[in-house]
């Protein structure tokens, strides 16, 4: 298979051809077209039963123009006739509307950067089918005397580039997500996986998880604010560093916004500490190109705690007078470029190891609410959620009410004491990323709330 | 419009449906940013579709499509009904609406100037003038402007005979000076955070806002900062700005009383709230001085929260949610209202577009005026924040913490000293139990908040917070202890 039913390559070309003949109608040549496809079907439950259950299914058609050096983007999904000629010429209008920018002619590559995450049985995944799985957990969790909430969805998702200059990249996924809290009268415990391929997401196992945890935790207890020591789970490891990836990014260094001004090649973390960005990673997901078409390169963003690489789109490149790594954002925009598909390199401790090589310690499931306290030592705000736990001499001892903590990330990747293998994690605050549990010393929690 | 609702209507009002709604949107915005006077994003949006929400067997399904031929919505609407039954299979009860009237209306939020007839270069000149107007000063490193309109129209039709098709047209502005120095990065932004101040407004908004005259103020406070002492730990008595002031109701009395969290249905994602219903009537929320309404009414003010109608065709209230301190009420639905055994719901239920389902979202949610001068809330030797930069709050919405762009020393009700990097936390109750000066009306502003998340899909809407200069006794300070 080597497109989706979605949105065929076929009419693609067909809807290129015709913006195509629209601008050239108006006397514009150069034009670059997205299209963007999505089917997205999402069970929700609360409560141990279904409460909302929604599908959605969208077609969206993007039009830019580079007219004397200006640029400027028009989205509809009005694909009739007289649709596409209004977004043409709304992306003209709005082109010679604009000042000129920093740019380049439209990206030229005859090679073939097209790609797949695909898995049939997501895509045809049917309400029935994800009620039934839905069920199971629920009767789970609810065997426990709990109460579950959580999601099932099934998506698949179209994503395809043209430009006057005969590119043409197509790329197409599906994506599995279940996500479950199970909760009990004074505690909650939550697990969630997501998948290009439907059968690697196991609801029964993930309520599971949910419902031990919440079990675990119960009649948590209350621990001082302070600096402890902690095994962050590799959804809590994805929330928290997830945050700094941003900056790794020429145009956020060129603007001084970036906490690597200044930093990059120096020793800023731990010898343990490796993060690539690598789309062909086996666990990861996400187009090859970039938002201009340019195929992502690998980036080895930090080598053995150095940041050594950033991402660059075309134009931040040419500015840094180096080469473009494949990193940027759909034009025109004022972020640049960032690295989407994030690796940190494991290692070789399991979970249960860091538990029992901890004297006194903090286990946590998952962090929530993050927000940024300061930008160069990327200082984070937010609180632990759905299972803490204290560990005392090796062994999990019981739940702990929630702590809010303010930690800065880089002094977080210094104090790295052990790391697990690395797994495809996903929470709530990043983007879904591979990356291992921590035991970190010296993480700061600075207050406790009231459960 | 009306007759794509009727169809869509049509499709889906059969057997076993007992009740249907729809609601066909048409919406477009702009947008445009510029940094450092050069164009950033220059973009417009152009979108139109059906949402279509049904109860069969008790449950919920909904469907949304952008293909609104025939075909396109009879699959919508045989789609919708086939995921309310599989609901079948973790049904606990039946869904139960309180009940409502059929409306049939047709309303526009007042729009004294079309943000989209005036020009992009008009409006990309006012940007880049902007950016240009902060970079005169010396320190500042980067210079952001923006601008955003958008103008929806959306057809609702029910199952009850409703007919409401409302337009809502929404203006917001706004630029932030940066300034990179000694590993420090200072910023300060006009009239708010994250994009300035938005309204329902047309383009008379940007007018009111005469951004132009702040900008050099702004440039110069984001490289004062530098220079600044660190906002010292500990207790002391906080006086907020307005805008700051908004942001803590939005997360500190706006998410807690949405009833489908206490009820437990954002559990897994956005979370519960402290507002458990043995709460109503019986907690002390505030002193005696805080008034909090959720008033959706177009006499609160041209909010993001202002409507004629909520997504379920519930007519837009002001609904009492703090009085003299007593927390007194919920934001409802028709479902949740009657969970509760409310007569009615208080017309909450928003949808952030055709493709996504109604949820109970704030509306304007906002702290009445107080009877105190300016110069009565400054009365104290405290510290003042303006602007915020960071905010955090846990999934039951007790413990939070808030970080701003600027504070300042205030003794004996004057600003004697810049204060850098403060932040303030607290627990909502005990916070809102603290406040023993609230300023009048003439200092009063609608702010709005762009883009708050809630629901799985997640969904963003706009929320109106009207708020006034407040002071709060002996708040905790500094725990972030930012060097």
């Amino acid at each position: 298979m080597n497109e989706s039913e979605l949105l065929s390559r076929k009419k693609c070309q067909e809807l290129f051809l015709a913006v195509e003949q629209a601008a050239r109608r108006a006397g514009i040549s150069d034009i670059e077209v997205t299209v963007g496809s999505t089917a997205d079907s999402l069970t929700r439950f609360a409560n141990n039963e279904i409460h909302q259950n929604v599908s959605e299914r969208t077609t969206t058609l993007s039009v830019r123009p580079v007219i004397d050096g200006r640029t400027a983007r028009a989205s509809t999904n009005r694909l009739h006739r007289d649709g596409i000629q209004a977004v043409v010429d709304e992306a003209i209008a709005l082109t010679r509307a604009s000042e000129p920018a920093d740019l380049l002619p439209l990206y030229e590559d005859p090679t073939i950067s097209d790609g797949q995450h695909y898995s049939e049985a997501a895509a045809s995944c049917t309400p029935s089918q994800r009620a039934a799985q839905v069920a199971e957990a629920i009767r789970i969790v609810e065997t426990q005397g709990q109460t579950a909430a959580g999601i099932y969805s099934t998506a698949e998702n179209v994503e395809v580039l043209m430009n006057s200059r005969s590119l043409f990249r197509y790329y197409f996924d599906t994506l599995t997500q279940f996500s479950i809290t199970a909760m009990a009268s004074d505690s909650s415990g939550w697990a969630k996986a997501t998948s290009a391929i439907h059968q690697d997401v196991d609801p029964i196992a993930l309520a599971e998880r949910a419902s031990r945890k919440a079990t675990l935790s119960a009649n948590p207890r209350e621990l001082p604010p302070g600096r402890y020591t902690v095994i962050l789970e590799p959804a809590a490891v994805l929330d928290l560093v997830g945050q700094i990836f941003m900056d790794f990014s020429g145009t956020a260094i060129a603007d001084q916004r970036s906490f690597l001004n200044d930093r990059v090649g120096e020793k800023l973390f731990g010898s343990n500490i490796t993060i690539y960005d690598d789309v062909a990673f086996p666990l990861q997901t996400g187009a090859p190109f970039d938002g201009e078409g340019v195929p992502r390169r690998a980036l080895k963003l930090v080598k053995e705690g150095v940041p050594r690489q950033v991402a660059y789109s075309r134009v931040a490149a040419r500015k840094a007078e180096t080469e473009t790594t494949g990193h940027g954002f759909p034009l025109p925009n004022d972020q640049g470029e960032a690295p989407v598909n994030i690796v940190i390199v494991g290692g070789k401790t399991s979970l249960d190891e860091m538990i029992a090589s901890t004297e006194n310690g903090i286990l946590v499931t998952r962090l929530w609410y993050i927000r940024e306290v300061e930008p160069y030592e990327k200082v984070m705000t937010g609180m632990t959620r759905d299972g803490t736990f204290l560990v005392r001499k090796g062994e999990v001892a019981g739940g702990l009410r929630n702590f809010r903590f303010n930690q800065s990330v880089v002094e977080l990747l210094r104090n790295v004491e052990a790391l697990t293998a690395s797994e495809r994690a996903t929470g709530e605050e990043a983007f879904d990323m591979v990356v291992p549990g921590m035991k970190v010393a010296d993480f700061h929690f600075t207050e406790v709330t009231r459960f | 419009m009306r007759d794509l609702a009727e169809r869509a209507l049509e499709a889906a009002t059969r057997n076993g449906v007992t009740y249907a709604d729809v609601r066909v949107e048409d919406a477009k915005e702009r947008h445009l940013t510029t940094k450092n006077a050069k164009p950033g994003n220059v973009a417009t949006y152009d979108s139109m579709g059906v949402g279509i929400r049904v109860i069969v067997g008790g449950c919920w399904g909904f469907a949304a499509t952008d293909e609104v031929s025939a075909k396109g919505l009879e699959r919508a609407a045989n789609l919708a009904i086939e995921i309310a039954r599989s609901g079948a299979m973790a049904k606990k009860r039946d869904v139960v609406l309180a009940p409502e009237d059929a409306h049939e209306i047709t309303w526009a939020s007042p729009c004294a100037i079309d943000p989209f007839s005036v020009s992009v270069e008009q409006q990309l000149q006012l940007l880049m003038d902007l950016d240009r107007e902060l970079l005169k000063t010396s320190g500042v490193t980067l210079a952001e402007s923006s601008f955003v309109c958008s103008r929806k129209r959306q057809y609702f039709a029910s199952s009850i005979g409703s007919r409401i098709d409302q337009t809502r047209t929404v203006t917001g502005a706004g630029f932030t000076a940066f300034s990179f120095k000694d590993d420090e990065l200072q910023k300060r932004s006009y009239p708010n955070s994250f994009g300035g101040q938005y309204q329902l407004k047309g383009y008379e908004l940007v007018h009111e806002l005469d951004l132009l005259r702040h900008a050099p103020r702004m440039a110069e406070e984001a490289v004062a900062l530098h220079s600044a002492d660190a906002c010292p730990e500990g207790e002391f008595n906080l006086v907020l700005d307005g805008s700051q002031l908004g942001l803590q109701i939005h997360e500190s009395i706006g998410h807690p009383i949405e009833l489908d969290r206490v009820l437990g249905t954002e559990a897994n994602y956005a979370g519960m709230s402290f507002l458990t219903l043995d709460k109503l009537n019986t907690l002390r929320y505030g002193s005696d001085i805080v008034n909090v309404v959720c008033d959706a009414r177009s006499e609160h003010g041209p909010g993001l929260g202002t409507f004629a109608f909520d997504d379920e065709g519930v007519p837009a209230q002001c609904a009492p949610i703090i009085t003299n301190g007593q927390f007194v009420g919920y934001m409802t639905s028709r479902e949740t209202a009657a969970q509760i055994g409310q007569a009615k719901s208080s017309g909450t239920m928003r949808a952030d577009g055709w493709a996504r389902l109604p949820l109970i979202r704030m509306t304007n949610v906002s702290l009445t005026p107080g009877e105190q001068s300016l110069e009565h809330v400054f009365d104290t030797d405290g510290i003042y924040m303006e602007t915020n930069r960071s905010w955090s709050i846990d999934d039951k919405r007790y413990n939070f913490q808030f970080g701003c762009e600027i504070a300042w020393e205030v003794k004996s009700g004057k600003r004697v000293r810049m204060l850098k990097n403060p932040t303030y936390s607290g627990i909502s109750t005990e916070f809102w139990n603290s406040c023993d000066a609230i300023s009048g009306p003439e200092h009063w502003t609608l702010w709005g908040v762009p883009n708050c998340g809630k629901g799985q899909p997640e969904q963003a809407m706009g929320t109106g917070h009207g708020a006034s200069p407040s002071r709060f006794r002996n708040i905790k300070i500094g725990s972030a202890q930012i060097d």
